[in-house]
């Protein structure tokens, strides 16, 4: 028979294990935002001009569609699905509102907003509607939607190009100004950002998300309504890229029937390099978020410090190459802790 | 756990003839593939009643052309999604391996040096892939949206904004010219020549069988003694292999080696899987329907492009086929579950009612 001592003594370095794997996970958000740092520091040494308020202005404002798209990924992305179709929902939303703005030159800067929002979230709930009804795969039929939404725009819009000065002054303003040094752009997107933060982290609804993308079949023996669950997931994601698409027209103020095209793996590696797990059920928000800039601020740092631009993307693939391989080996770690833990529990 | 199986197990009274149970499931493959066989005819017809242009050797050749490339990385990719897996960094692969090739050849390396170096690259990307799938276990999407960045970054290091052109002449015809005696393109017919190899190797081997039994149940395909990590990772290998080849095609059809050829082409291969009737879930596919897939696209596409309709407003009707390539097998019972739902909603949802389980489609290549 073990005494309590002995059982103690296995399985303290165990638990300790454990509680370390548990905090680096946790802090996953942490060590983004250090790199982030760590990135910034290093540029702003080797080129003093970078550690401006210009081009902190500039990551912040180049991120911020990417942040937008990033947020309603996550949603998806925690419940065991993926939408691959956000770039083009956003480069519809894009176009349409800068036609409408083309025809009604004079229509306000809210209801452009707001015109974003629901086309995407039409879009986004014809996807969902399709997969939680007909229980087909996201990934397909995203894929399909990819495609069929971008073939509409290039139907409406070949050739066509909306051009800065149909677009008008206020509404462009949202894509330069900005408030207390930073840009609206980041405002609006880092609002949006911790309002679903705050939503996923706290309500029932977004806990069930979590609870969806764990394990789906015992989501739903729980009570859980699954399938309305993961069709509100796919309307928020609609209605984010949406979003995104009024805030791509107010930063470039232009746009034709290819604008955002390709972004949909470029939001998913932001995502995943985040700490949101690719199959469901862990992950947040604020990670994504920072998994967004900090692919924006190694792009621009290799601008600055004159690297050339063109490793950023074998940068940013190894990025996430590394990060899902350090979420493994915390996994492993954090699993054996835990048999281990479990196991004394059993002795003492 | 596929959606297939568990989606169907509600439903399978005997009244509604066990659609779960596998010999059905062989029927809805065949009607599957006979549909795709009918599409293909109607788009001939189509076609033909469009424009008298359609039916014509040349044609025949500018499609193959056309299709030749995303058709061949569509057979490795087909025994991966087979077995539940996915690869996704197929195209910026073809764009690495074509620049590797341009680059070495335009510093004076022998081209078949070159080609070597570059099909070498393509066996070390793959090998990359495989081994952080299959050792480290890491989600094969998440692994190849990674190496999809990468490849296609070192790319744009090797070469930058520059473009290798001038191979010989002899090589390059394989963009201009048939093959002799045929109208097929070199492409194509290099695509059809594989496809048998594949077909046999899929459908004949035990090894071919064994990557059935992976997609269905790895833990049992496992303690049935087959290799399961082994097996995948020569898979990701073969790919790397076939879309560095089809780099080097790439680089001698256009006469340009660039980092960005077949830039964006992920997307399409995976497209031409699903639609030839691959399960995304693995397990399910054969590639009689990936060939028929890719005449199918490749007719669509011409007759399309005859009549004037753009490349890119194409992708609707792409997109559409998709849509309908997965939901004809689910759509009846989407539509029973959809009317069953609707009457409830109206007499209040009864207590109890056996609720079937897993509405989330089980993720990306679960």
């Amino acid at each position: 028979m073990t005494t309590p001592m002995q059982s103690l003594g296995r399985a303290a370095p165990a638990a300790r294990g454990h509680q370390i794997a548990e905090t680096l996970s946790r802090f996953r958000g942490a060590a983004i935002a250090a790199v982030i740092l760590v990135v910034f520091g290093v540029t702003s040494i080797k080129n003093s001009s970078f550690a401006g308020s210009g081009s902190i202005q500039e990551i912040l404002t180049g991120s911020s569609l990417f942040i937008l798209l990033a947020v309603g990924e996550t949603v998806v992305i925690v419940t065991r699905n993926v939408d691959l179709s956000v770039g083009s929902t956003l480069g519809l939303s894009a176009f349409e509102i800068g036609e409408l703005y083309v025809h009604h030159p004079h229509m306000s800067v809210f209801v452009a907003l707001l015109v974003g929002l629901g086309i995407g979230a039409a879009c986004g709930a014809v996807i969902g509607f399709i997969t939680t009804v007909f229980r087909v795969p996201s990934l397909v039929v995203t894929l399909a939607a990819l495609y069929i939404i971008r073939g509409y725009v290039n139907i409406i819009g070949s050739g066509v190009q909306i051009e800065p000065t149909s677009v008008p002054h206020s509404f462009v303003s949202i894509g330069y100004s900005s408030i207390l040094g930073i840009p609206w752009l980041f405002v609006i997107v880092a609002g949006v950002a911790l309002i679903a933060a705050y939503g996923m982290r706290n309500f029932r609804a977004g806990r069930e998300l979590y609870a969806i993308g764990s394990n789906p079949d015992a989501a739903q023996l729980a009570g859980i309504p699954v399938a309305r669950r993961v069709f509100g997931a796919f309307v928020i994601s609609g209605a984010l890229a949406g979003l995104a698409g009024a805030l791509f027209l107010a930063e470039y103020a232009t746009v034709d029937a290819t604008g955002g095209t390709g972004y949909e793996l470029i939001v998913i590696a932001s995502v995943v390099i985040g700490g949101v797990a690719i199959f469901g059920g862990s992950g947040n928000v604020i990670g994504a978020l920072l998994g967004a800039i900090l692919l924006q601020i190694i792009n621009q740092s290799l601008v600055a410090v004159s690297v050339s631009p063109f490793w950023d993307q074998a940068i940013a693939g190894a990025l996430l190459l590394t990060a899902i391989a350090f979420d493994r080996l915390l996994g492993f770690r954090a699993s054996r802790a835990l048999r281990a833990k479990e196991g004394a529990a059993y002795v003492g | 756990m596929s959606a297939e199986t568990v989606s169907g197990t509600p439903a399978a009274g005997p009244a509604k003839g066990a659609k779960a149970s596998p010999v059905d499931w062989l029927g809805s493959l065949r009607r599957w593939e006979l549909a795709l066989v009918l599409l293909f005819g109607a788009t001939l017809v189509f076609g033909a009643s469009q424009s008298g242009a359609f039916i014509t050797t040349t044609t025949l050749f500018y499609a193959g052309l056309n299709m030749g490339q995303i058709a061949i990385m569509a057979l490795p990719l087909t025994l991966i999604v087979i077995t539940g897996e996915i690869d996704l960094s197929v195209a910026a692969m073809l764009g690495l391996s074509c620049t590797v090739f341009g680059y070495a050849f335009a510093h004076g390396i022998d081209i078949y040096l070159a080609a070597l170096i570059a099909l070498s690259v393509g066996v070390v990307g793959g090998s990359l892939n495989g081994f952080l799938v299959t050792r480290l276990g890491l989600p094969s999407i998440a692994v190849t949206i990674g190496t999809l960045t990468m490849f296609r970054g070192i790319a744009e290091v090797i070469i930058g904004q520059q473009e290798a052109t001038g191979f010989p002449t002899s090589l390059t015809a394989i963009g201009v010219t048939p093959i002799p005696g045929t109208k097929i393109a070199w492409t194509f017919g290099i695509f059809l020549a594989l496809a048998i190899i594949y077909g046999g190797v899929l459908h004949m081997t035990p090894i071919g069988r064994s990557l059935y039994a992976i997609g269905l149940n790895r833990d049992t395909a496992f303690f049935s003694g087959i290799r399961v990590n082994r097996i995948k990772f020569t898979l990701y290998v073969l790919s790397g292999f076939v879309c560095a080849f089809v780099g080097i095609l790439y680089a001698l059809q256009n006469d340009a080696s660039r980092y960005d050829a077949g830039l964006g082409l992920e997307l399409n291969v995976v497209a031409v899987v699903l639609f030839g009737g691959v399960s995304i879930f693995g397990g399910r596919g054969t590639i009689m329907g990936v060939v028929v897939s890719v005449l199918v696209v490749g007719a669509f596409t011409d007759a399309l492009t005859l009549i004037n309709v753009s490349a890119e407003a194409q992708n609707v009707v792409f997109g559409v086929l998709l849509l309908v390539s997965v939901l004809v097998p689910n759509g009846a019972d989407g539509y029973n579950r959809l009317r069953r739902r609707l009457r409830r909603g109206r007499s209040g949802a009864p207590p109890g009612s056996p609720a079937p389980v897993a509405a989330v489609a089980e993720g990306p290549a679960a």
